[in-house]
């Protein structure tokens, strides 16, 4: 019977400061920090004070105290927690159902001492691997805030220079600008957003048109919808490229000809009419130069609001980013960084946009574009977001949030799509690298003991 | 050309869709030829005649000839008596044109019968004895009909609305060589079919037209339909699936319930349209007695209920005047099916025991799960990949909260291609699953019935060249779209076809899949996105059969192959489990089924409660819904809320839609983290129950999830009652499914019973509405005053981990200071408990202020290290002492703890084994 699993006092073999052994003994489970709350052969009073039990209802595998401490080596308790002192790694509570379930937890497989798990001590091989990659990121601190300093101070130059060639007037721009920015900016995005419906209202338009002309194809004879004759017809529409339509190929009607992406692309599609669809209404489009669309030039009033403000427009244009305390981050700017996974190349251009781009043929994909630093309070600037990237079928618009770690190296290391449509980077910089504490200092914090 | 993408692209942004089901797509009973003729014909005008001169009765049953005096059609009508208190009624064509389908392997086996004996017979019809209980059989020869009584009241009548029809197999008239014969017997039809002056092809007896779809059918009319009158009844159940309440609405002026297989997308609630599964069963009760009608018929299927409070039949009235009474309420029933013959099988109770024990003898009982399949499953459309899972399993344990599957839906193979993984993805699928096994969690990838056509895919080489695929009209193979795009559905209907599909499960065929791999059937309707209704066309062959003829039962089938290919890996040792969406009756020998694609919002949540209920009536208890809901994303409350509902539901399982963002327990604050978690940890504490629970719906066909009404028979005010339930006889649970709900009204069932608060142990009365305030906390759960409910309180990270944890025994004494219950443990995944005896099953009871443990199976035989922790006595007294007494004769005082205030006795750790018999004495 296993609730004859009593008090059970281990022996542990402590390595102190200098590396001498000393032996110790407390309850199981028990970390040393509180060990003078169990002394053997007196009655134990439970860490919340709610009640006092004899000693050895100390790990007897029955929970008598409400905050579980009587129980720290045994599952007991809903709410205990078990210390493995870990000797060679780093010490560890882990909740005490973690306790003889079968499963090793504890390097030192102090955890598993009833279960029948055959778990191995590997406390020490996880320590020299963990002090072996603290010393690559310790290094790679270093050097990266090396870099960082670099980057700041050619930031700073860069900035030197520009106030040279402004004429020494930044100050006075920053005053013109604050007092022209707001009529200035919202003439700008008044024309902007009305270029942008504008755009979508031609995109519109050219969708239709494009849709009629695919349909006015396949609609041989013209009679308003497309018959399974017709289909059959066009055989660039044959699923299995045996060089035929079926009837049952040609019964998909229409739409189904393709692999769809979710099933609500199949849903939607099987809604129709069989192939009688309704041909779109068609507008003359507006006769455009090929699929370039470019933005028509502010009005007059825009145009000089912002010719009145201010001539520097690059300047105004890097001067309203916010490139971090020291403008470490100001090198990103212009820049583009991609990654290739076996479907899509990725492509991060800092605070510009992120886009996706198919690699095998297909039209490249927004997803996100520069909206602002996402990091928590204490570490704003280590995370990006991007956001309003293309549309999602019944779904938000894409966005990116991009982690920044440090690194020597400036390069996008992963992406990945955690939910629909809302993606994460990883991606490493020198311009977030903190000072390095000294690598001792960093070993030692993690030897306990 | 580059058009055809193009103009997908264009399509996709021209019609976009709206957001509820599109009931376009699905036909109404206008819109279904045969139910609209059916419909069509009136009552009271049966040209149905029995032959009394053709009776035989032999030692199995009784055969008589019925004709059709409009046509001069004869059928052949057979009854059955069967043990249990059962009568089957069988009626075919006496001489069909050709052989018309009977279902098979749905029935466990060929039902035992018993003698019947004839009592008297006159010209007018003729008395049998059904047997003990002083039940007669009436037929009634002119019109046609059948009276089951029971001493001189009237159980259940057939035909006394006179809608026995029965459209026999003919040859069309346009083919027929002489066409003034034709003409006769087109003349001679149409005073029996509803048709009136209508062509043939109007009707839709030769060709029916759906949409785009043209239904050809070679065979013609086929359809039978007949009623069922139920005096006495108010109350009719069953008939599943439907999104619908618990106690069936009349149909009249609305489309009947329908039985039809289908995929429907964003399914509506409260309304008769068909779903995914459908088991024609429908179960009768009132405060006298309980039965069930079993329409043993596997093609489309629609039924109708009407009930007498609006306006009676004729044969109510002779009822009124009989039994002197003009308030007898009475509800009717009409089957309607489109082809195969009529086969139903009348359980008479009396007792809803009964007749969940009568519906079992017939079709099985629910497969005894896996218990960890009883525990918590963690599902989402998609897990993307390898790094995914293992950063989800990572979660769970970061945030402390069990669970046991991870699941893997369609995106996990390589282009939709089933026993496959994506190669990018899913790399090393064996390194996945070991790791899962090394946290003692598992797995469920899905394999779905459509099948790439794809010459370098290997399970379509296999189905094609063995010509195990399903076939289209004209014998080519029948090809639909799913997701895949053009694919092939195997006939699974063909035992051959089976074997082979459950070989594929072989560790050596299933390349990556390990032990702890289970597996998830969907789309079984099947689904096929270019099909009339969004399913298999009606004329494709499955042999010699349409699928008009056995449409309901492919999915039976999938899951069937799929779990014996589970079993036969094991090489028979281990239980399978495997989820299904489609089902038929016989299904719960095979597995969990689910109520589908279901909706993130307050109504879904609410109506989960009646669905499972439903299946649960007729033997299917392994049932849950989509936790959270699978489209749209819900609120924090709904998504809380709705794990503390699905915890106290059988099959618990969270999912959702691709297109949603990511819900995963601790992704909504600590605080939800926390109740979430708390939610969980009450399912796992409880798998003891769950797992005794679905030992007895193995072993009797009694349902887990329980209406009322079938513990409280006589309790009217429960006869309706779908917004709370009980599992087993002990717990009632009544979930909050109101947005901001700060209290429920929950009934607490029995006169002079009492219920314990499972949170509070607060005592209440039975027999009474009672207000309830709730937190976002939990959802009011009550154990029965009188039953003993085992625990196991350490909940761990799977409910592997929890296997050899000691119990803690939920002692709830009734107003009598009585109480009963069980303990039942087995290795918990093996069939050892069956084929070997491998079992704990113990009685718990407390009489007589002691609480012993005795051993209810001495035949088995088990070795258990799980111990008693602890015993909690509710409603209890504080005791002098307690004594253990342990069969080597030792006592030991066992100290304990009295909460005065809420009557609760606590002893400490009694440490007995719970396996060997034990008794304790309070004093």
């Amino acid at each position: 019977m296993s609730c004859a699993l009593l008090l059970l006092l281990t022996s542990l073999a402590l390595a102190m400061g200098t590396g001498a052994a000393v032996e110790i003994q407390r309850p199981r489970g028990v970390p040393q920090s509180k060990r003078q709350f169990y002394e053997e052969n007196k009655p134990f009073t439970c860490l919340d004070g709610s009640s006092t039990i004899p000693f050895d209802r100390v790990n007897d595998d029955y929970c008598d105290c409400r905050d579980g401490s009587d129980e720290p080596g045994t599952a007991a308790c809903p709410n205990g927690s078990f210390h493995c002192s870990n000797a060679g790694f780093r010490p560890a509570f882990i909740p005490s159902s973690r306790i003889n379930d079968g499963i090793c937890d504890c390097c030192d497989t102090t955890d598993e001492y009833n279960s029948g798990a055959t778990c191995q001590n590997t406390c020490r091989e996880m320590g020299r691997k963990e002090r072996e990659s603290l010393q690559i990121m310790a290094e790679i601190t270093k050097e990266g805030f090396l870099l960082k300093q670099q980057l700041i101070h050619e930031a700073k130059r860069g900035q030197e220079d520009k106030q040279v060639r402004s004429g020494g007037k930044v100050e006075a721009l920053r005053t013109v600008k604050e007092t022209a920015e707001d009529p200035e900016k919202g003439a700008k995005e008044r024309h902007l957003k009305s270029w942008e419906e504008q755009k979508e209202l031609i995109r519109m338009e050219k969708d239709k048109t494009r849709m009629a002309e695919a349909f006015l194809e396949l609609d041989d004879d013209s009679d308003g919808y497309v018959s399974v004759a017709e289909l059959q017809s066009h055989l660039e529409l044959d699923p299995d490229s045996d060089g035929s339509l079926t009837e049952t190929e040609t019964q998909v009607r229409c739409l189904l000809f393709l692999p769809l992406k979710s099933r609500e692309d199949f849903y939607h599609t099987s809604k129709l009419q069989g192939c009688k669809l309704v041909p779109p209404t068609v507008q003359t489009p507006e006769k455009r130069g090929d699929d370039e669309l470019s933005m028509p030039p502010y009005d007059t009033e825009t145009q000089s609001l912002i010719d009145g403000a201010y001539s520097h427009l690059n300047l105004e244009k890097e001067i309203g980013f916010d490139f971090g305390p020291s403008a470490e981050f100001a090198y990103l700017y212009s820049q583009c960084y991609e990654l290739s996974t076996s479907e899509y190349i990725y492509r991060l251009c800092p605070f510009n946009r992120v886009s996706q781009k198919p690699k095998f043929g297909g039209s490249e994909t927004n997803l996100g574009l520069w909206g602002q630093w996402a990091g928590p309070e204490d570490n704003l600037y280590s995370m990006m977001k991007y956001d309003h990237g293309q549309g999602c079928w019944q779904g938000p618009n894409r966005s990116t949030t991009v982690k920044l770690t440090c690194g020597k190296e400036t390069v996008v290391t992963s992406t990945s799509e955690p939910s629909r449509c809302e993606y994460l980077m990883e991606f490493t910089t020198p311009a977030v690298c903190q000072e390095p504490a000294s690598l001792d200092e960093v070993l030692h914090g993690h030897t306990e003991l | 050309m580059r058009m055809g993408p193009l103009l997908v692209l264009w399509l996709a942004v021209f019609l976009s869709g709206t957001w509820a089901v599109d009931r376009g797509n699905f036909k109404t009973c206008d819109q279904s030829a045969f139910c609209k003729r059916q419909r069509a014909l009136k009552p009271g005008q049966s040209p149905y005649r029995a032959l009394l001169e053709t009776l035989e009765l032999t030692n199995t049953k009784l055969t008589l000839q019925l004709i059709n005096d409009n046509n001069k059609v004869r059928l052949l009508l057979e009854l059955y008596r069967l043990q249990g208190n059962m009568t089957r009624v069988k009626i075919n064509e006496l001489k069909p044109l050709k052989p018309r389908f009977e279902v098979p392997d749905v029935l466990i086996n060929d039902p035992p019968t018993e003698p019947l004996s004839l009592l008297s017979q006159d010209e007018n019809g003729v008395v049998l004895s059904l047997g003990a209980d002083s039940q007669w059989l009436i037929v009634s020869a002119k019109p046609f009909r059948l009276d089951i009584m029971e001493g001189r009241e009237v159980l259940l009548s057939l035909n006394s609305r006179g809608l026995l029809a029965f459209e026999h197999l003919r040859i069309r008239k346009d083919t027929q060589v002489d066409p003034e014969g034709a003409e006769k017997k087109e003349e001679t039809d149409a005073a029996n079919e509803p048709a009136e002056g209508e062509t043939a092809k109007e009707d839709g007896m030769w060709e029916e037209t759906f949409k785009s779809h043209t239904d050809n059918k070679p065979n013609g009319p086929s359809s039978i339909s007949l009623d069922f009158s139920l005096p006495g009844v108010e109350h009719v159940y069953g008939i599943p699936e439907h999104a619908d309440s618990l106690k069936l609405k009349t149909t009249d002026g609305g489309d009947p319930y329908r039985l039809f297989n289908l995929d429907v997308f964003q399914y509506e609630l409260f309304n008769p349209m068909a779903l995914y599964g459908a088991i024609p069963v429908m179960l009768s009760h009132s405060a006298q007695r309980t039965m069930g009608i079993f329409w043993l018929n596997a093609a489309e299927t629609w039924v109708d209920i009407s009930s007498n409070t609006a306006g009676k039949t004729v044969f109510g009235q002779m009822l009124d005047y009989v039994q002197g009474s003009s308030e007898t309420p009475q509800t009717d029933v009409r089957w309607i099916s489109e082809s195969g013959i009529i086969d139903v099988f009348i359980m008479l109770g009396p007792t809803p025991t009964d007749v969940f024990s009568q519906y079992a003898s017939l079709t099985g009982t629910q497969a005894f799960p896996p218990l960890s399949a009883l525990a918590y499953h963690q599902c989402r459309w998609n897990y993307n990949d390898q790094e995914d899972v293992a950063a989800v399993d990572q979660g769970f344990d970061e945030h402390d909260i069990p669970y046991d599957f991870i699941w893997l839906d369609i995106e996990h193979t390589d282009g939709k291609r089933y026993f496959t993984w994506d190669p990018h993805k899913f790399p090393q699928p064996k390194d996945m699953l070991q790791g899962l096994m090394d946290k003692r969690r598992k797995m469920v990838t899905i394999v779905d019935p459509h099948i790439k056509v794809d010459s370098s895919y290997k399970i379509h080489n296999e189905i094609r060249s063995k010509g195990f695929y399903v076939k289209n009209k004209d014998g080519g193979d029948y090809e639909g779209w799913c997701w895949p795009g053009n694919s092939g559905y195997p006939d699974f209907t063909n035992p051959e076809m089976r074997a082979w599909w459950a070989s594929m499960f072989a560790y050596d065929q299933y390349a990556g899949s390990m032990e702890n791999m289970y597996t998830w059937n969907d789309m079984n309707e099947p689904s096929v996105f270019n099909g009339p209704e969004v399913t298999m066309h009606k004329d494709a062959l499955h042999g010699n059969w349409e699928n008009r003829d056995l449409h309901n039962l492919y999915g039976l089938y999938v899951q069937m192959a799929t779990a014996e290919g589970l079993i036969e890996r094991s090489g028979g040792v281990e239980r399978p489990f495997v989820l299904t969406r489609a089902f038929f009756a016989g299904s719960q020998r095979y597995g969990a089924v689910w109520t589908g694609d279901n909706t993130a919002e307050w109504e879904h949540l609410k109506i989960s409660i009646p669905m499972c209920l439903s299946l649960g009536l007729v033997g299917v208890s392994f049932c849950g819904a989509d936790v959270g809901g699978f489209f749209k994303s819900p609120s924090t409350e709904l998504l809380v809320r709705w794990y503390q509902t699905g915890a106290y539901q059988p099959f618990f399982r969270a999912h959702a839609h691709l297109d949603t963002p990511r819900r995963e327990p601790w992704l909504f604050g600590p605080e939800n983290t926390a109740l979430i978690r708390e939610a969980v940890r009450q399912r796992y504490a409880l798998l003891p129950y769950w797992y005794q629970l679905f030992y007895h719906a193995h072993h009797s066909g009694q349902p887990v999830m329980r209406p009322l009404w079938v513990e409280y028979p006589q309790d009217t005010a429960t006869f309706s009652m779908d917004d709370q339930f009980l599992l087993g006889r002990d717990l009632l649970v009544h979930p909050v499914t109101e947005e901001g709900g700060r209290g429920v009204t929950a009934y607490l069932p029995g006169k002079g019973e009492v219920w314990f608060d499972v949170h509070t142990f607060q005592k209440h009365n039975g027999a009474q509405n009672l207000y309830i305030p709730v937190t976002i906390s939990s959802i009011p759960v009550f154990q029965r005053g009188g039953s003993i409910i085992p625990r196991k309180a350490r909940v761990r990270r799977s409910s592997s981990c929890m296997e050899h944890d000691p119990y803690t025994l939920f002692v709830a004494l009734s107003p009598k200071r009585f109480a009963q219950g069980e303990l039942y443990i087995d290795d918990g995944h093996t069939f050892n408990f069956d084929k070997q005896k491998q079992f704990i099953h113990r009685r718990l009871s407390f009489a007589n202020k002691a609480l012993s443990s005795r051993n209810l199976a001495p035949g088995s035989q088990f070795i258990t290290p799980s111990w008693i922790e602890k015993i909690v006595i509710l409603g209890a007294s504080k005791p002098s002492k307690a004594t253990l007494k342990t069969p080597d004769g030792k006592e030991n005082l066992l100290e304990f703890e009295f909460d005065a205030s809420m009557s609760v006795l606590t002893l400490r750790k009694p440490g007995v084994n719970a396996g060997v018999d034990w008794t304790v004495v309070l004093q």
